[in-house]
């Protein structure tokens, strides 16, 4: 095949998107528009990379358009934002919707309501990321109160807008927290009926719970998969955060609506620390929780995918998921180990003890998922095999560096600085989540393509060690700049940390270039036709996740 | 003294052994796995020793640093500390309002800095001349935000906000703001205690 009928038709002309279920296809729009906002926040990210090895030329009025201090903290405040919820949500939310009927043997509850998950999610974001691209809302993702409704620095009109854009995402979100619980629980017309209840335990872990308590003989057995029963957990927490995220955008769009009307509100009305506790803990449930618990499941079903073999310690791992859903609502305070009116009770016992839990529930994920992968030694390098171990040495390098920063000692000198962005934060994303992800996508390309032949290994390989080296590398450089006293969240002006910057720079410029060669790979082995024939309708059955043989 | 200077360079090199000691694990794991060869079984007791080896890992970590970070029991214990100095400072508009143009500290003195804000939630930071942090805590609006330091060193500091408070934070630096002095005069000359 010609270079020009390959980037057309695909690799082999293998892909043909009229043989794809709209399930299928569902899923992978998904997944498009999940990688299209990946897109998005590493152009930013590389955007601000280039403003930390030298802001000058950007501050000037006038020497690079569109460029600006009130531009960067734009960006700083959309990039998280975009990462999370465009494209980390995208991908998972896709990938599960499609994976639990698929583990279940059952449609999925509402082909409707995912549709709907996709395109409020897709939208909302679309909507904040502008918002902050043109107004330069900047209260950052943490809205410490009273900033988000600080009208000297931002107008309100623009702050409603960015917030009606969150709002958005978390409809989304509920829609795909309902659909994930349904499609767990109901009854499929022409199914044998199922006792819902009975795998909503299941689930949530309820019945592995009271196993623990009851010998062999009378224990009940798990009505749920191992991975189900992880997305059922993940999803509680997002369900939860779906709910503080709303109240608060609620309680900062009053503020913001009355400005509007000529009302200043009193900003003095909300107790700050109060405020921080709370947003803190709901943050918290995607940081601590929903994440790790996905991610723990995704490991397990990716071990299970390419080992072909139950996972080890089955039982352990359900409990040490449940252990994490607790943690994940008891943690929140060593984001508060600065804070000198947060008790110290809450610093030591939330702050530092129960966040050493994540140390302990993600190690055993780590070696559960290792001693599964080598119960089917010898196994061969694939590309998913390759990225899940990337995903798992990822949370192998951020966790440990995130348990040093929950200290009360070490915080003392680490809080804010480039040591948590940069060693925890960006390791734990990209090189840890992000890895993890592509893991599944590999997995599933031809699952989902009924058969799509990858264009090119070599460009897969490369994909995975800059995207390895990239991201470690500048996540390394980040934590040698904070070890040295450099903030995050703020600008140089004298050069203090080039060298460091410089190094990070390069490092998210393989990341780019690790991302450019992922994209090249994907369209040369769909074609720009079966690419556009995804957004197109499918006549299919909504039931059939694959099309029938 | 154990001051941060030397607590991040223990920081450094532990974790950066760590991190070389993880990645040969992982090299060595993914280039046996795709070994051929019968795998042996992971034993129960493995699985449980790494568990539990985990769990003192991860509160040990928290006893240690207790023990020998001589600011963590200070700050723990803070209410029942009486300080020798003590430094009202106010934050608002994105600026520090200190009670004098040079705080002035005599050595090994335990200063208390009470940082209030009007309006936003700031940080307060102090940094030596190589831009190396000595201290930060947050400052939030509408209570005192209260720190005790001991200062063993003689130098001079700059006061950096250390929270995002909005576009306009990123210039809130007061340079040379404080100097401690007297540490190299003997204790019995009125020095050094």
């Amino acid at each position: 095949m010609t270079f020009k009928d390959t980037l057309i038709d695909g690799n082999e002309s293998a892909f043909d998107h009229k043989t794809m279920t709209p399930m299928q296809k569902l899923t992978l729009r998904f997944v498009i528009i999940g990688i299209v906002y990946y897109a998005f926040a590493a152009i930013e990210g590389m955007l601000m990379r280039i403003y930390q090895v030298d802001p000058v030329p950007f501050i000037e009025d006038g020497v690079i358009p569109l460029a600006g201090i009130d531009q960067y903290f734009g960006i700083l405040t959309a990039h998280p934002l975009v990462g999370i919820f465009g494209s980390t949500y995208l991908l998972v939310f896709g990938a599960f919707l499609f994976l639990v009927p698929f583990l279940m043997k059952k449609p999925l509850w509402s082909f409707k309501a995912a549709n709907w998950t996709l395109w409020t999610i897709a939208g909302g974001t679309f909507i904040f990321w502008a918002d902050g691209f043109l107004s330069h809302y900047a209260p950052l993702y943490t809205l410490y109160w009273p900033l988000p409704a600080d009208f000297d620095q931002f107008h309100p009109l623009s702050g409603a807008i960015f917030i009606t854009g969150i709002a958005l995402v978390m409809v989304g979100t509920a829609l795909f927290v309902v659909n994930i619980f349904k499609t767990i629980t109901y009854t499929p017309e022409g199914f044998e009926k199922v006792d819902g209840k009975a795998y909503l335990k299941s689930a949530l872990g309820v019945t592995g719970f009271k196993n623990l308590w009851k010998d062999r003989k009378r224990q009940k057995e798990h009505l749920v998969d191992l991975p189900v029963a992880a997305i059922a957990r993940g999803t509680v927490d997002t369900a939860l955060n779906a709910g503080i995220i709303l109240f608060t955008g609620v309680l900062i769009l009053v503020y913001m609506v009355a400005e509007l009307f000529g009302t200043s509100l009193e900003t003095t009305t909300v107790d700050a620390l109060l405020y921080k506790n709370w947003f803190w803990w709901g943050l918290d449930l995607i940081a601590d929780g929903l994440v790790l618990i996905f991610v723990a499941g995704t490991w397990y079903l990716m071990a299970s995918l390419i080992t072909g073999k139950r996972v080890y310690m089955q039982n352990i791992a359900r409990a040490a998921l449940l252990v994490e859903l607790v943690v994940s609502w008891t943690v929140w305070s060593h984001h508060l180990l600065s804070d000198q009116g947060q008790p110290a009770i809450l610093k030591i016992v939330s702050g530092e003890l129960v966040t050493a839990f994540e140390l302990i529930t993600q190690g055993l994920a780590f070696f559960i998922t290792l001693a599964t992968l080598w119960s089917a030694r010898p196994l061969k390098l694939t590309n998913e095999l390759k990225f899940l171990l990337g995903g798992l040495l990822g949370f192998a390098l951020a966790v440990p560096a995130g348990i040093l920063q929950a200290d009360i000692g070490l915080n003392r000198v680490l809080h804010n600085t480039q040591w948590v962005v940069g060693p925890h934060v960006h390791v734990a994303i990209l090189v840890g989540l992000t890895m993890t992800l592509y893991s599944a996508i590999y997995y599933l390309l031809p699952v989902l393509t009924n058969g799509a032949k990858l264009y090119s290994q070599k460009l897969a390989n490369f994909h995975f060690w800059a995207h390895l080296v990239g991201g470690i590398g500048m996540g390394a450089f980040m934590g040698m700049a904070g070890l040295q006293g450099m903030l995050r969240r703020t600008l140089y002006f004298e050069g203090e940390y080039f060298i460091y910057m410089f190094l990070a720079a390069l490092s998210g410029a393989l990341l780019i270039a690790a991302l450019l060669a992922f994209l090249y790979n994907i369209v040369m082995t769909v074609g720009l036709k079966g690419a556009l024939g995804i957004f197109q309708k499918s006549d299919g059955d909504v039931r059939e996740l694959l099309p029938v043989e | 003294m154990v001051d941060s200077t030397t607590v991040l360079w223990g920081q450094t090199i532990v974790y950066s052994l760590y991190v070389v000691a993880i990645l040969v694990v992982m090299g060595v794991f993914t280039y046996n796995i795709t070994r051929d060869g019968k795998p042996p079984t992971v034993k129960d007791k493995l699985f449980y020793t790494f568990a539990g080896f985990l769990v003192v890992l991860g509160m040990s970590l928290h006893v240690v640093t207790y023990n020998t970070i001589p600011w963590v029991p200070t700050d723990v214990h803070r209410g029942d500390i009486e300080a020798d100095k003590e430094f009202a400072i106010n934050v608002a508009d994105h600026e520090f309002q200190l009670p004098e143009a040079r705080l002035m500290i005599d050595c090994e003195d335990t200063v208390l800095f009470n940082v209030t804000s009007s309006d936003l939630t700031y940080g307060f930071g102090l940094f030596r001349q190589d831009n190396s942090m000595v201290f930060q805590m947050q400052v939030g609006p509408g209570r005192d935000n209260e720190i005790i330091w001991e200062f063993h060193k003689n130098g001079v500091y700059s006061i950096r906000s250390t929270e995002y408070s909005g576009p306009l934070g990123y210039q809130m630096i007061v340079k040379d703001a404080v100097e401690v002095s007297g540490c190299d005069v003997a204790a019995g000359e009125g020095g050094a205690k």
